[in-house]
């Protein structure tokens, strides 16, 4: 029985699932979303008073908490849309274009 | 055993005698009474299907495709505007590749409203990846339901089937009908026992994920193997039909074939009327023919090129317009399947019996004298035609 992780772009159709049916559950984990972006937000942690507004108001789960402070971007969820830039209050975010902050 | 029972009755019977795991049901002229027939067998628990009644053909669809999905067969019948409002749930049916049977009662679409027969229902259906199996009479409507499930839910093929037979012509009307044991059809149909289904504990299944750009031609290339794949195991599954029922079954009919000039191809109950005229214009020494497609999906396209080709003319007789302005369905099937013989055939349409118009054997006669006229005199005249309808100039 075929995995999802065993099926890519290069798979031929023969050995594709029916319909495209996955026999596995929690599938999206192998599914890097992050790829999708084309503006990156950079994280100033000197900036940064982790006053946590930027945490609710990002769509994805692109910025982990840890023992009461946020930690660096988690660009795996990351799609570039700029709100934590808009929301925070201290210039802490800054959105560079491209898919990768250089 | 003999019986006597309309299409419908007949089709509830073998549903009865299957005793699926579920039901989608709603009413929808001619097709009601399936569902209604087979809620009598619920009610007095000669079955234990799930019966479902539902608030419209969306969702009795709806229901069947996401019992099969759990692992349930699962059955369904409608007509017409029940089966367009299913449009879009018949491709996530095929697409998901889960076999679910539907017995299509064939009427006319709306508009003008109009609740007889003719085929513009499942003809429209039939770029869905469905099988489509027709029925000529009350007897092939029992036997192809019964073989619809063999074939669908074959691990190689995994395609729901649609099984269709005339409206009133063939559902309403009663004939003498032989009936196998319901111990037999039970043998014959065996257990539904997919390889997964959404609550497999070992590995729960996922069902219709969206599928991006790279991946959703190859699924659709699987489904058009599939269907190229069906026509062998129909013919497997007729075979084994034949073993229990005495009764022989190809992708389509040929009648007095053997040395026949001129043909008709058409579909369904019609078959009895060309029937009886072929064999009156026999007896007078015209060498007529028949096909009668049986199956239309997958089309038997190779294997209909060599039904015709000693014939010198052929009438495809379509009972739907497609509205292509280049001739119905079983035209455009019929003409490209003979593109690839060396020498063709003269081939013409003619759409007859829309909503229900009547067709009889001297309406056949009248196709067969024009075909022996374009064989005198090589002169095809108009290809593309209407029969039956009434006209200021006679087209005949």
């Amino acid at each position: 029985m075929i995995k999802a992780k065993d099926i890519n772009e290069r798979t031929p159709w023969q050995d594709l699932t029916p319909g495209g049916e996955i026999y596995e559950p929690g599938t999206a984990r192998a599914f890097n979303t992050g790829t999708w972006r084309t503006n990156t937000p950079v994280f100033h942690e000197e900036a940064c008073k982790h006053c946590m507004l930027c945490v609710p108001f990002c769509p994805d789960s692109s910025i982990p908490v840890k023992d009461g402070k946020r930690l660096a971007f988690d660009y795996m969820y990351c799609k570039g849309c700029g709100i934590c830039e808009n929301v925070c209050p201290f210039k802490a975010i800054t959105m560079v274009s491209g898919g990768v902050a250089l | 055993m003999s019986s006597c029972l309309s299409g419908n009755e007949a089709v509830a019977y073998a549903i009865k005698q299957i005793n699926p795991d579920v039901m989608g049901a709603f009413p929808i002229t001619p097709s009601t009474e399936i569902p209604e027939y087979f809620a009598d067998y619920v009610a007095s628990g000669e079955v234990n299907t799930e019966y479902v009644t539902v608030e419209s053909e969306h969702s009795s669809m709806s229901v069947c495709i996401a019992a099969q999905a759990a692992g349930a067969r699962s059955v369904s019948a409608t007509s017409s505007c029940g089966l367009a409002l299913m449009y879009e749930l018949l491709y996530i049916a095929a697409s998901c590749r889960l076999p679910i049977t539907l017995a299509c009662v064939n009427r006319t679409l709306s508009g003008p409203i109009n609740i007889n027969n003719d085929y513009s229902d499942s003809m429209g259906a039939r770029d869905t990846g469905w099988i489509q199996i027709y029925a000529e009479n009350n007897q092939e409507a029992y036997d192809n339901f019964l073989m619809a499930m063999p074939i669908g839910e074959s691990p190689g093929i995994r395609l729901p089937v649609m099984t269709c037979m005339d409206g009133f012509i063939t559902s309403h009307a009663i004939e003498n009908i032989e009936l196998l044991e319901t111990d037999a059809v039970r043998r014959f149909i065996g257990d539904y026992n997919p390889e997964n289904f959404l609550l497999k504990k070992e590995n729960p299944l996922a069902v219709g994920p969206y599928d991006v750009s790279a991946y959703y031609m190859e699924h659709k290339v699987q489904e058009a193997e599939a269907m190229k794949a069906a026509k062998a195991r129909i013919l497997e599954v007729a075979a084994e039909f034949e073993k229990i029922s005495g009764r022989y079954y190809g992708l389509f009919e040929e009648y007095r074939m053997e040395d026949a000039e001129l043909a008709l191809v058409l579909i369904g109950s019609s078959a009895g009327t060309a029937k009886a005229a072929i064999d009156r214009l026999r007896e007078e020494g015209v060498k007529a023919g028949l096909v009668k497609i049986r199956v239309f999906r997958p089309f038997p396209g190779e294997e209909l090129a060599r039904a015709l080709a000693n014939t010198r003319v052929v009438a495809v007789m379509d009972k739907s317009e497609g509205f292509s302005a280049n001739g119905g369905p079983l035209f455009a099937e019929t003409r490209s399947a003979l593109y690839d013989l060396k020498e063709r055939p003269y081939l013409i349409d003619i759409v007859y019996g829309l909503g229900g118009r009547d067709l009889k054997t001297e309406d056949i006669e009248k196709v067969f004298s024009r075909l022996a006229d374009i064989a005198l005199t090589g002169e095809i005249g108009p290809i593309y035609t209407h029969m039956g309808q009434r006209s200021k100039e006679e087209i005949e």
